[in-house]
Formats: structure tokens, C-alpha cells, sequence
């Protein structure tokens, strides 16, 4: 049906443009629409509840841009050489920030950590291992959604 | 049968076949998610038979895949122009078995998700860790073995690559074998023997799949292979049939003439669970002695020998993994020699192993996707062997 | 990175602290761990300490099981799948020589060898020998093959087969990720001795020793000093850093 050496035909090229400017037009259209129904569709932003009164280990943008690699050194800096009572410690995190309801950081979309992940759609690995609660024998949580 | 009548069937016994892998893929996919789901509690491996069914189905497939290379390698590199026709469909073969054989080892991982931890962390001490590059390279270099065998003006590279090809599988193989042979602590393992021994038996194995497939696309394209070939392919298969158990027998017996291992030989080939009946009668009957009847009989014999000949040797192939893999880690570790221990975790105890459905499904999904691969391959290029000498034409594989 | 290293007067504190602690006898053979200085915040581990238990079958009570529970206890191992899938890093076996019919008993964990089988098979490196001789999993890298199960010449490592949620904060441990005795490591890093030693040591057996193999004057190493003991399996060569009395 479609060879190289048959370019489009006019009429047949005509609407396929006509399809090419209504793929573009439209989602622009949508996003473009000033309209407060339009909010409905979208993912709600996420709203964690920190109510811990302390000052955290470092700056909020510090923590949302570094956390993955404060994680992931200290954790090696902990296991590989032992090294303890460390400025960033999961635990500390957890501490402080589990949510004062269930003591976890999972669970809901409002808990610490589940909150943000399940927004920006980032499976959290850490609790198939780590304790996510600060109560014992708490009632399994589910993490957030996994991408 | 006759071609036209053939010709219009042919297409409808392809679909069929891709169904049937799919829906043993999918199989597959299912228990592999399963396992993933529940842990491995829905397996039957417990912490002293760790690796269990689906590991009987992928070392098959891996060391196969190594040794059905071995019928490309006899064409280019000692120059037997009977199996240059075949070397292409040997490659296929290769990289299919390979395919379905890592598949069914990355799925059953504790933690199958964590495969970029296993591509970017080496532990070089370990034959895992070089398994991930032999794996992969073989891929490569399989690949651009196909390249040079079936792009004409590469011809003349054929040897060259197919001489690396045969130097990687080498390597390869003998890592599998080491996997069990680096083991010092079991009495199943511990033998350097093991390398080589894994080496031959690919050889038989990765024959008898090259025989089975070989036959069943040349029944289904109405193809005749020429009778002297088959002679040579199956008393081939049966001189690597007897020179596997001749490292087996080795094996066992110089297990048997050392005092500490002979409580275990007495369980795997005497006393043990099911493990002396699958080695006797499934390996040594079954996997052994009917196959080299079969296989060096003077009759003369049509091409449903080869297929049986080769079908008894796959029986056998499983037949001695799983007693391998499994009965030789069902005999519990001797800590204390000279003491009889009982404890809470099986000290002393044999295990008893039943296999579960997900792992045969999984196992299942392995051979489904070497099938689809060499089936979908085999359709789409020009894999059937082309052979043009004696009184049988080359007959092309008609196009739809 | 990591914190400044405490000043003198925390250290002498500590110091002081962890000796003062040391001459708490809370049975006999049972000590704290003794330190000459102990670890400041941020602090890694050192070669100098090399830590080891020795246990004494002559004094291990055939049916008593206070090791194992308190392992399960400090660990939070509460599995209830069928047994011979739970996990479990330390067990009592029970013995009778063959030729003579003498029994005996002792509990069989991770040797935690010099030298150890499992770390040379691990193929991502996540089963590693800290500088102070603990064997530890690293579940960050674990990718669950059991190869190091395959290896380990005393089947101390266990495969977790079911998904967890009752871990302890201290001891992360889940699906899919080999584990071990980690000799409590965690206890360790805060001066204080495994839970199955204490355990022991409170059930009135006092089978069970453990200290610094390095340190010449600690009480383990007297003792092996004077007293000829085992190691389970020697013909493999693999120095563990645990020895017996009485196998």
C-alpha cells in the first residue's frame, strides 16, 4: 500500500495532515483549558503530614533532590564498614516522620514516604526489608503502588 | 507427504506451534509472577535443596545450547562439509536454548528484579559472576557466527569466528561444570572432574536436540536427509553417549573408593528416595544403554531411530540432572564426621523434595521460549539445512 | 561525611564507661564486650578486633533451646511456613558419637570463617567478610541465587521464602534475600554481646563464649589458649571464628 516510490498522493496526503494537526491540536487544547473541572483527571499533588516539631537532618529540597544517594552511601558506609550513630539513618527517618495514626511511613498516601513515591510513581524497595513502623507488631501496611 | 498437500497445511501447524509456546511461555510468566507474589514458600525447595526443578530445566537447556554448537564447530572448524549445511540451524538452536535456559534462572532469583545489581556488582571470585559475561558473549559471538555463516561474502570468516565460537563454549561449559565442582563442602560436588564431564555430556545432549529438531523440520517440509548423513549424526551421538558415562562411571567410582563419601553413593545409587531408580533406570537404561543400541544398531533403520535414539538420550539428560542437582543436595552436609546428628534444621535428616507446579511450569516456560525462538527463526531465514550432494536436490522452503 | 571524631572527654567517658561495665559480672562466663576505647559515631570497624565464640559441648544441655529462642527473639524470626522452609540461623544439635554412643550436644550457627566459601561464590559480592571477621548478607545486593547456601559447608545461611512484614528495626531481613547468623552485629556495634551468648550465659549452662580472638588477654582467648579445642569441619582450612569443646 505504501511504497517509497509512491509519495502521498494530495488527497490522500491532505487528510492525513488534517490527522497530524488534530493529534497536536487537541492535547494542547487540553492542557491549554483554563477550566477547574479539568483538575479532576489529574494526579492529586502529594500531602504528607509532617507533624514532628524538630528541625529534619537537612533542607527539605536537599532531602527531595538527595535522598537516594544519602540513602544508598550511608547504608554502605553502615553495612560494609560498620559505621554507626551517623548523621542519616532510615531509622532516624522513620522516627521521626511515621505517621502518628498507623506508625508507619507506608500505608496511605498521606504517610511520610508512600506520599511522594506513589505520586512520582517510584516503587519503594526499602520495606521489603526495613521495618516501616514504629509500633511492634503493627498490622502489615501495603507500599504504594508499584510502577 | 505430498509438497502442495503440505504447502497448505503448513501454515496452520506453524500457528498451532506458536500457540503451544506461547502458552507454555506464558506458563512460565505466571509461575515466575507467583513466585514473585507468595516467595518461594509455593515451591518445593526449602533450605537444604535450594535449587530444585526449574535449575534441572535451565542447565539443560545451558549446556545443551553449548554442545548442539559442536555440530557447526565439526563443520567449520574440522571442515566436514555435511555439517556446514547444518551449522546455521546448530546456531539457531544455540542461542534459543541459551535464551530459554537464563530465562528460567533469572526468574527463579530470590530477587529477579535486582538483575541491574547483578550486571553492575562482580564478585570475581565467583563462576556466577563470570557466567554474566560468558553468557552474554556467547550471545555475541553466536550471533555473529550466523552472520559469517549466512551472509555469502562472509563466508571465508566462518572458521576464524567459529574456532572463537568453539574456544567460548569451551570456556563456558567448563564454568557450568565448575559451578558444582568449586564446591568444597558437598559431597555430590567437590571434584574437578565435573568440568569436563559437563563439557561431553553437552556434546551428546546438544546432538540428540540437533537430531530431534533436524528430523522434525525436515518431516514437515517433506525433505529426505541423505542417509549417510544421519548414519555419521547418530553413531556420532552414540560415541558421545558412551563417553559421558564413561566420566559418570569415573565419577562414581572413585566416589565409591573413598571411605567419607560412601554413605552418600550409597544413598544415590542405592538406598536413596527416587534417585537410585531415576539414575538406573533413567540415566544408565534409558539414558545409556537403550540409546547406543539404538544409535550403533547395524540395521538398517529409517529416520525414526535418530528421533528415538535422541528422545532416550533427553530422557536420560534430565533423568541424571535431576538426580545431580537434586539428590545430591538432599543428602544432608556431614559437620561432624563420625557423629549422627539430629537437629531442627535437617542436620543428618535427607530432605524429601516433591516437585511443585510453579517450577515445572517455569521449567516449561524455558523449552517454550528455545521453541519459539527456533520455530519463529527457523521460518523467517534460511535455517533448514541445504544439503546438495546424492540424489536429493535442495528443496527450498516454499514462502507464503 | 562522616562526623568528627569525638573529643578526648567523650572518649574517656566511654572508655571509662565500657570498662566500669566490663567488671559487671552478670554470670560467670559472660562479660561485655571488652574495649579498650569504643567506637566514636561514624567510626569504621578495624581488623584489630577479630570476633569469635567458643562453645563448650560438655556443658550444653541436650533439649535446651535458650540460644535458639533468644536468636528468634532478638531477630524477629516468626516464620510459620513448614519447617524445613524456615529460616533459622542457629540451631542445637543433637549428637551420639557412632563408634562409642557417647551423646552430646552444641548449637551450630555461621562459623564466620577467615576464609569463608560463601564469599568467594556470591556473585554480586553482597555475602561479605566485615574487617572485624563477621560474615554478613548484604541484602542491598543480594540477588537471591543461594549459590553461598551451596557453598557453605555448615548449611548456616537460610533463603527467606515468604514475604515479611514483623521485622525488627534493627535487623532488616526480607523475600527473596539469603540471611545468616550475623553474630548480632547490631549488639556488637553497641558493646554488647550476641543475644544467644547472653541467653546462654542466663540459663545457668554458660556454654557459650565470646570476645575478641585478637586481643591476647581477653577471656576467649585464654581459654583457647589452654585448652585444645575444635573447629567443625578443619580439613577444609577456612579458620571459622568459632571453636568447640567437647565435638
Amino acid at each position: 500500500m505504501w511504497s517509497i516510490r509512491a509519495p502521498l498522493s494530495p488527497r490522500r496526503g491532505s487528510l492525513v495532515r488534517r490527522l497530524l494537526a488534530l493529534g497536536f491540536v487537541l492535547p494542547a487544547a487540553m492542557l491549554a483549558a483554563p477550566s477547574g473541572a479539568d483538575e479532576a483527571w489529574r494526579t492529586p499533588k502529594p500531602a504528607i503530614v509532617i507533624e514532628s516539631k524538630e528541625h529534619c537532618v537537612a533542607p527539605p529540597e536537599q532531602i527531595r533532590r538527595e535522598h537516594p544517594d544519602m540513602l544508598r552511601h550511608q547504608r554502605n558506609l553502615t553495612v560494609r564498614l560498620g559505621e554507626r550513630g551517623m548523621k542519616f539513618s532510615l531509622n532516624g527517618c522513620i522516627a521521626c516522620h511515621a505517621d502518628r495514626q498507623t506508625g508507619s511511613v507506608i500505608g496511605s498516601d498521606h504517610a511520610f514516604c508512600q506520599g511522594c513515591h506513589s505520586y512520582a510513581a517510584v516503587h519503594i524497595d526499602c520495606f521489603d526489608c526495613h521495618q516501616p513502623s514504629v509500633r511492634p507488631n503493627a498490622p502489615a501496611l501495603a507500599t504504594g503502588a508499584k510502577p | 507427504m505430498a509438497r502442495g498437500a503440505f504447502a497448505r497445511k503448513e501454515g496452520h501447524v506453524f500457528w498451532l506451534l506458536v500457540v503451544a509456546g506461547l502458552l507454555a511461555v506464558a506458563g512460565g510468566l505466571a509461575a515466575a509472577y507467583a513466585m514473585e507474589e507468595h516467595g518461594h514458600s509455593i515451591s518445593g525447595m526449602s533450605n537444604q535443596i535450594v535449587w530444585g526443578l526449574p535449575h534441572v530445566f535451565a542447565i539443560f537447556l545451558i549446556v545443551a545450547a553449548s554442545g548442539v554448537l559442536n555440530v557447526a564447530s565439526i563443520g567449520s572448524v574440522f571442515g566436514k562439509p555435511a555439517y556446514k549445511a547444518r551449522a546455521p540451524l546448530s546456531g539457531l538452536l544455540s542461542l534459543a536454548m541459551l535464551a530459554g535456559g537464563l530465562a528460567v534462572l533469572m526468574l527463579d532469583l530470590g530477587r529477579p528484579e535486582r538483575l541491574m545489581v547483578a550486571a553492575t556488582h562482580f564478585n570475581f571470585r565467583s563462576v556466577f559472576a563470570w557466567n554474566v559475561f560468558l553468557y552474554s558473549g556467547m550471545f555475541a559471538i553466536v550471533a555473529a557466527y550466523l552472520w559469517m555463516l549466512m551472509e555469502a561474502r562472509m563466508n571465508r570468516y566462518a572458521k576464524p569466528v567459529g574456532l572463537a565460537a568453539l574456544g567460548w563454549r569451551f570456556v563456558l561449559t567448563t564454568g557450568t561444570g565448575s559451578i558444582f565442582g568449586f564446591l568444597v563442602a558437598r559431597q555430590a560436588y567437590q571434584s574437578a572432574l565435573l568440568a569436563p564431564m559437563f563439557i561431553v555430556l553437552s556434546l551428546g545432549w546438544g546432538l540428540a536436540v540437533f537430531l530431534i529438531v533436524q528430523s522434525a523440520i525436515y518431516a514437515w517440509n517433506g525433505l529426505q536427509l541423505p542417509v549417510p548423513v544421519q548414519t555419521r549424526m547418530v553413531r556420532l551421538l552414540g560415541v558421545f553417549v558412551a563417553a559421558g558415562m564413561y566420566f559418570v562411571i569415573v565419577y562414581h567410582l572413585t566416589n565409591l573408593y573413598w571411605a567419607r563419601q560412601v554413605a552418600f553413593e550409597r544413598f544415590l545409587l542405592f538406598d536413596g528416595d527416587v534417585y537410585p531408580s531415576l539414575f538406573w533406570s533413567g540415566y544408565v537404561v534409558l539414558g545409556g544403554i537403550v540409546p547406543m543400541a539404538i544409535l550403533f544398531s547395524p540395521l538398517p533403520r529409517g529416520p525414526l531411530s535418530a528421533v528415538a535414539g535422541s528422545a532416550f538420550v533427553l530422557i536420560g539428560a534430565f533423568a541424571q540432572l535431576y538426580v545431580f542437582i537434586i539428590g545430591g543436595q538432599a543428602f544432608p552436609l556431614e559437620i561432624f564426621p563420625g557423629y549422627v546428628a539430629t537437629s531442627s534444621f535437617l542436620d543428618g535428616a535427607i530432605d524429601s523434595y516433591a516437585p511443585s507446579l510453579p517450577e515445572l511450569m517455569l521449567g516449561l516456560g524455558g523449552l517454550g521460549i528455545a521453541f519459539l525462538i527456533t520455530a519463529a527463526g527457523v521460518r523467517v531465514l534460511r535455517f533448514v539445512p541445504q544439503d546438495d550432494f546424492g540424489s536429493h536436490p535442495a528443496v527450498v522452503v516454499a514462502e507464503d | 561525611m562522616s562526623a568528627a571524631p569525638p573529643g578526648p572527654s567523650r572518649r574517656a567517658l566511654l572508655g571509662a564507661g565500657a570498662a566500669a561495665a566490663a567488671g559487671l559480672m552478670l554470670a560467670p562466663g559472660i562479660r561485655l564486650v571488652e574495649l579498650a576505647q569504643a567506637r566514636g559515631a561514624g567510626e569504621p570497624v578495624s581488623g584489630r578486633v577479630r570476633w569469635g565464640l567458643l562453645i563448650d559441648a560438655n556443658r550444653c544441655a541436650s533439649g535446651c533451646t535458650a540460644c535458639v529462642d533468644a536468636c528468634a527473639q532478638e531477630n524477629g524470626l516468626d516464620s510459620t511456613i513448614e519447617l524445613r522452609q524456615r529460616p533459622q540461623w542457629i540451631r542445637k544439635v543433637e549428637l551420639k558419637e557412632l563408634r562409642t554412643g557417647r551423646t552430646a550436644a552444641a548449637p551450630v550457627m555461621c562459623q564466620h570463617c577467615a576464609d569463608p566459601p560463601c564469599v568467594d561464590v556470591c556473585p554480586t559480592g553482597a555475602s561479605f567478610k566485615r574487617a572485624d571477621g563477621i560474615v554478613l548478607v548484604d541484602r542491598h545486593t543480594c540477588i537471591g541465587c543461594r549459590y553461598c547456601i551451596m557453598a557453605c559447608p555448615y548449611k548456616a545461611r537460610s533463603f527467606v521464602h515468604e514475604p515479611l512484614t514483623q521485622q525488627k528495626p534493627e535487623v532488616p531481613r526480607g523475600k527473596g534475600c539469603v540471611e545468616g547468623c550475623t553474630l548480632c552485629v547490631h549488639r556488637i556495634d553497641r558493646d554488647r554481646s550476641p543475644a544467644c551468648v547472653q541467653a546462654c550465659a542466663e540459663s545457668e549452662h554458660g556454654a557459650m563464649l565470646f570476645g575478641d580472638l585478637n586481643d591476647p588477654s581477653s577471656e576467649i582467648a585464654q581459654r583457647l589458649r589452654a585448652t585444645a579445642s575444635t573447629a567443625l569441619r578443619a580439613d577444609l582450612g577456612l579458620d571459622p571464628g568459632v571453636r568447640y569443646l567437647g565435638v
